[in-house]
């Protein structure tokens, strides 16, 4: 009989996980093992990697060869994985603040590199590990510890970013979406090349209280009511926006993947290809 | 022994690397260390491997440490500025023991101080420079062969202890060119990193240590899925607040290092069995010094050497047996003073330490290392 995927794919001595009551991290680690379910990867072959912060915690968890690397830095990590075994699948799993702040450099430039890694940011516009704490993901005028009256800082939109940066897959979706976010990992998984899958969580604990949404399931409504597919948010007047964002896939480009192209590299140094 | 060529310090590090197995290199482009990058980027890609140029120095050695995760012996290069900024990594080496060696082409700082004149500032960064208690291996070469045979070292010990080793070069043997015969490399000592001994129905722990207390963690992609973290974890890799598991796990990390110092321990002495007078030195200011005890030595004055190619651990015994057997010891550094207060602490009273620092861009002349010498031995009168 086939594994049930909780059991398939979580250590069970490793749960429960720290994540509060209400928090979405659980059902984005969730919707990434279904996407590796469905994409038939090999379980031996696919490395999780993960920087610091609450999304991060998830390597912890999930039944793989997994890295919990420093604050920022699991894109590197994971570059340098790839590279020295192709044969691996790398997953990369990150946080607003880990992937857009601290990290942001290995970001854009993992984006330009184009290494065959698959990259999941959990959005949840908060440094959650650390208490509330306002990120580059944060929007304007919501509060947080930091901005006790408001974030005055503008926010990254981190597909738009990718997609600058030369990512081959950026695509959104949410917590509430479950199928939708799990087609969307399953298809940066596929993709040949650095893809960015966004998906936006609730912490009710840190951002939600906070925010006038301290209510877990609020927080999904919210998301319901506001993530616009894609096609239909292209067709949306821009003064009908408001709160709401697009999700679904951005971009697909086919760019020569980085290993394949330094491949090509060997063959020079060792005389053969001209 | 092969043909006899002329080359780099710089050069012949990626030299020793590649012979001692090293098969990615990350990094980013900082003088005076450059050419280690330039030459991997050239020549590792004719051994199979891979030679990556990353967006910072974190980058840098982010990415080795996934290659040597991933099975591969790794390296990376750098000089202060860079090495400042990879001090962070460096700790998380050290504590999910990750085999990786980071060379420092030193020069002058603090900051970006003066690019590119030769300095030995990062003496003590080397020991210290990432937070919290951990082992430092820190080898410094004196010559270009022998950086070629202290990068094969590194390597070695890298993968041997499971740690981060430090190639502390200083830009006079970094841009230093010398005829150097290499060796052929069937003669040269190679480590193969240890695999593990049980399969996971065995109740194989990844961070269990063997009888050298140092663990096998698998590569990753064998099939044993195993956890590696920067926190503090327990045998299974897994992260443990327990006080007991974070006391045991800080003493193991010191002591897989301090059971082998003796082994690891480089150092050479010269003219010492008569010697009155000691100089102790590193790195290619030991070269200057050479030359001074060999002037003073033919003006009669009964001084002998010792030349540190191991700087961490610290030799302490080494220093201590001397100490006994002379009247002073001086200790000529291109810095403020740093590693003379080991010496100091080490030869523990038993006789005078005495510093010759400089940090104004410009190596020592033999002249002055000898002048100070004389001085030595009119002090002792």
């Amino acid at each position: 009989m086939e594994d049930r995927i909780y059991e398939k794919y979580f250590r069970q001595h490793r749960l429960p996980h720290i994540w509060c009551p209400g928090c979405g991290n659980g059902i984005v680690m969730k919707a990434i093992v279904e996407a590796v379910e469905k994409q038939k990867l090999n379980r031996d072959n696919t490395v999780i990697v993960s920087g610091i912060g609450c999304s991060s915690r998830a390597s912890g968890y999930m039944d793989f060869d997994t890295l919990h690397t420093a604050h920022g830095r699991a894109i590197p990590f994971a570059t340098g994985i790839k590279l020295a075994n192709p044969k691996l699948n790398v997953i990369v799993i990150t946080g607003d603040g880990d992937c857009t702040a601290i990290g942001g450099n290995h970001f854009i430039h993992g984006a330009r590199r184009n290494v065959d890694l698959t990259v999941v940011l959990f959005n949840n516009s908060i440094y959650g590990m650390t208490g509330g704490q306002a990120s580059p993901m944060t929007p304007v005028h919501k509060k947080a510890t930091t901005a006790p009256y408001g974030s005055v800082d503008r926010p990254f939109d981190a597909c738009h970013l990718a997609e600058a940066a030369g990512a081959a897959y950026v695509a959104r979706s949410t917590a509430f979406h479950v199928q939708h976010l799990t087609d969307m990992i399953a298809g940066g998984i596929a993709r040949d090349g650095f893809s960015f899958i966004e998906a936006v969580v609730q912490c009710p604990t840190a951002y939600g209280r906070k925010n006038k949404m301290a209510d877990p399931a609020q927080m999904m409504m919210w998301m319901r009511d506001n993530a616009v597919m894609k096609a239909a948010w292209d067709k949306l007047p821009t003064d009908k926006r408001d709160e709401k964002f697009p999700i679904g896939v951005f971009y697909q480009h086919e760019f020569t993947e980085y290993g394949k192209a330094y491949n090509e590299v060997i063959e020079m140094a060792q005389g053969g290809k001209k | 022994m092969t043909d006899m060529k002329l080359m780099q310090g710089n050069e012949a590090c990626a030299a020793g690397a590649i012979a001692a197995g090293v098969r990615f290199f990350g990094g980013y482009p900082i003088t005076p260390s450059t050419e280690i990058a330039e030459t991997m980027a050239k020549d590792l890609p004719a051994v199979g491997g891979h030679f990556i140029q990353m967006e910072d120095e974190i980058g840098g050695m982010g990415v080795v440490l996934g290659a040597a995760l991933a099975g591969q012996k790794v390296l990376t290069a750098t000089s202060g500025p860079g090495f400042s900024l990879k001090q962070e990594l460096i700790g998380y080496a050290a504590c999910a023991e990750i085999p990786v060696v980071i060379v420092d082409v030193q020069r002058v700082g603090p900051s970006t101080g003066q690019p590119t004149s030769p300095s030995q500032g990062d003496v003590m960064q080397a020991r210290w420079g990432t937070h919290g208690d951990h082992p430092m291996i820190v080898l410094s070469p004196w010559s270009v062969r022998e950086t070629f045979d202290a990068t094969v070292m590194a390597v070695n010990y890298a993968e041997r202890f499971r740690t981060p080793v430090i190639l502390l070069m200083d830009e006079i043997v970094g841009h230093l060119r010398e005829n150097v015969q290499l060796p052929e490399q069937e003669k040269i000592d190679v480590y193969t990193r240890r695999q593990p001994t049980k399969t996971r129905e065995q109740g194989y722990q990844p961070y269990k240590p063997e009888a050298d207390l140092v663990p096998n963690p698998a590569a990753f992609g064998t099939g044993y899925r195993i956890h590696v973290t920067g926190l503090v974890h327990d045998y299974t890799g897994f992260p443990s607040g327990s006080p007991a598991v974070t006391e045991e796990f800080i003493d193991r990390l010191h002591k897989k290092i301090a059971i082998a110092q003796d082994e690891i321990t480089h150092y050479d002495e010269f003219f010492m069995e008569d010697a009155e007078y000691a100089v102790v030195s590193y790195g290619g200011v030991a070269r200057t010094a050479y030359e001074a005890v060999q002037q003073a030595r033919r003006q009669g004055i009964k001084v002998g050497m010792v030349r540190l190619m191991t700087i961490w651990p610290f030799a302490d015994k080494v220093i201590e047996k001397i100490a006994g057997k002379v009247k002073s010891i001086l200790v000529p550094e291109l810095n403020y003073g740093q590693l003379v207060n080991e010496i100091k602490r080490a030869a523990n009273g038993q006789c005078e330490v005495k510093l010759l620092a400089k940090y104004n861009t410009e190596i020592f002349t033999p002249e002055e290392i000898l002048s100070e010498i004389e001085k030595l031995q009119g002090g002792s009168k």
